[in-house]
């Protein structure tokens, strides 16, 4: 479970987050959706440690992580596993590589587990035959997936996805939706999924957040948000065919 | 795309193009004309992005000819290359803006890199009457670094269009935007669009967009590349796999792409 309780984040004189609570159940799936700066992004990295929030208090799994010092929050970092916005792939690595380096550094297994592994995680994200190519030979569609891969290997109790159907095509967009459900139900991890796609949301979240300026709008269940007069929500809702 | 009453800008003739083995194009033939505007839609890897770089002449295809206004790209005079380039904008899928350089400077730079510090110099109400069209206005003197996605994506189309291009390519002109912002940057590229006469040529990856857009969709796959028409013909196109495509169905006749 994540929970944030009245946390705050700023830059200057800007407040990204404003007293945000929010509760992200163990094993459910949430997609926080919002206008592009409203803060989506910060509320992933704030989980992760990558930024520490200046008010309030944030729980992942019962670790305080606003009063975590570094060596502390590598243990938080190990159980949440974080797809970035960008692909982000070592270019100097092949995709088998890239999919592999996280298993050979945090891990203790043997190249036979490692190579199945890599397999599985790249089947998972509909990719085959690309364990040799280099990243630079791989269309945008492509590196974002082996990204993903990268990160699903490790099997991270909590999976935090920064808009990971950004760019990419209507089938490779339901291939990583059915990826995210998938996980979910196979090994009960927990989702966090910002992204402006409501179709998506409305096809894979258990839950979904709707934030406007730091601030929470709405929450609700598909079948909810679905039924949501408020303006914002319906302007989302227009991408629903 | 049928013949209209106006010239064609572009011309594709038997155009092939492979890589490493990878057939993306055969004896592929196409023509826009002027004013009309073309949406380029597929799955990734299907080669859409390297039909744009072949349009735009920033890629050779293998045999066959591509005609800028009758003229054949390959045998182009010096003279008639710089016009090319000045006669074509392109919106890159990162923007690729000069990150050192300010919102004004970006379009700057590139008047005086193509027509001259002179002319340069003479145009800087037109660039500022520009960014105030797509609504950067108040951020001339601001870095690409400190404004957001949304301003960075309407600072690149600004610049394609610096120029007056009569023919714009957008790769991916909505990608990592919210969906409120996506509609009104369409809304912004048709407008400008009609003002100008231009034609233009959009790669994208969101449906909705290419509804928006769409006076000819081309739907590519590997080897096979479907004019489905207009967004409404687009949408009844009775091939199985556009079908597929266009509802995003993970189980079809695709297969794994």
């Amino acid at each position: 479970m994540i929970e944030f309780r009245k946390v705050t984040k700023s830059f200057g004189a800007r407040t990204i987050l404003k007293d945000l609570d929010l509760v992200i159940p163990e094993g459910k799936i949430v997609f926080i959706l919002g206008m592009s700066g409203t803060g989506k992004s910060v509320l992933l990295k704030n989980i992760v440690g990558l930024l520490k929030p200046d008010g309030g208090e944030l729980f992942v799994d019962e670790h305080p992580v606003h009063r975590l010092d570094e060596t502390a929050m590598m243990k938080v970092r190990k159980i949440c596993g974080m797809v970035f916005q960008q692909p982000a792939l070592f270019d100097s690595l092949n995709v088998f590589e890239n999919v592999a380096y996280g298993l050979r550094r945090h891990f203790d297994l043997g190249e036979e587990e490692i190579i199945r592994r890599v397999q599985e995680s790249l089947a998972l994200v509909g990719l085959k035959n690309v364990e040799q190519k280099q990243s630079h030979e791989l269309s945008y569609g492509m590196k974002k997936r082996v990204s993903l891969a990268r990160t699903v290997a490790l099997r991270p109790k909590i999976l935090l996805f920064d808009e990971p159907t950004t760019g990419l095509d209507p089938i490779s967009t339901n291939r990583v939706n059915q990826l995210i459900l998938n996980l979910s139900k196979d090994l009960g991890t927990t989702s966090v999924v910002v992204s402006h796609d409501m179709v998506s949301a409305l096809k894979v979240a258990d839950h979904i957040v709707v934030l406007e300026k730091g601030n929470l709008l709405t929450q609700g269940s598909p079948e909810e948000i679905r039924k949501s007069h408020i303006p914002l929500v319906q302007d989302f809702l227009a991408e629903v065919q | 795309m049928e013949s209209g009453k106006d010239a064609a800008i572009i011309q594709l003739k038997k155009v092939s193009l492979s890589f490493e083995g990878l057939e993306i194009l055969k004896d592929f033939d196409l023509t826009l004309n002027q004013g009309d505007s073309l949406v380029l839609v597929g799955p990734s890897g299907s080669g859409k992005s390297s039909l744009l770089k072949l349009m735009a002449g920033l890629l050779v295809p293998d045999s066959g000819e591509i005609l800028y206004r009758g003229k054949n790209l390959s045998t182009l005079s010096k003279k008639e290359h710089a016009q090319h380039i000045a006669e074509v904008g392109m919106l890159f899928q990162q923007n690729a803006l000069f990150d050192s350089l300010t919102v004004f400077e970006n379009l700057y730079f590139v008047l005086s890199e193509v027509e001259g510090v002179e002319a340069a110099d003479a145009k800087r109400d037109e660039i500022n009457s520009l960014l105030a069209e797509v609504g950067l206005d108040h951020a001339l003197n601001l870095y690409p670094s400190e404004i957001s996605g949304g301003m960075q994506k309407r600072l690149g189309i600004a610049r394609a269009l610096c120029l007056r291009p009569r023919l714009v390519f957008y790769d991916d002109p909505t990608a990592g935007l919210d969906p409120i912002t996506s509609r009104k940057i369409v809304s912004m590229i048709l407008e400008l669009k009609e003002k100008w006469g231009a034609t233009i040529v959009t790669v994208t990856n969101d449906m909705m967009r290419a509804y928006q857009l769409a006076g000819h969709c081309l739907v590519c796959f590997p080897n096979e590349f479907l004019a489905t028409g207009d967004a409404e013909a687009t949408r009844s196109f009775t091939d199985p796999r556009v079908q597929q495509f266009i509802h995003g169905h993970v189980d079809g006749p695709l297969g794994a792409l």
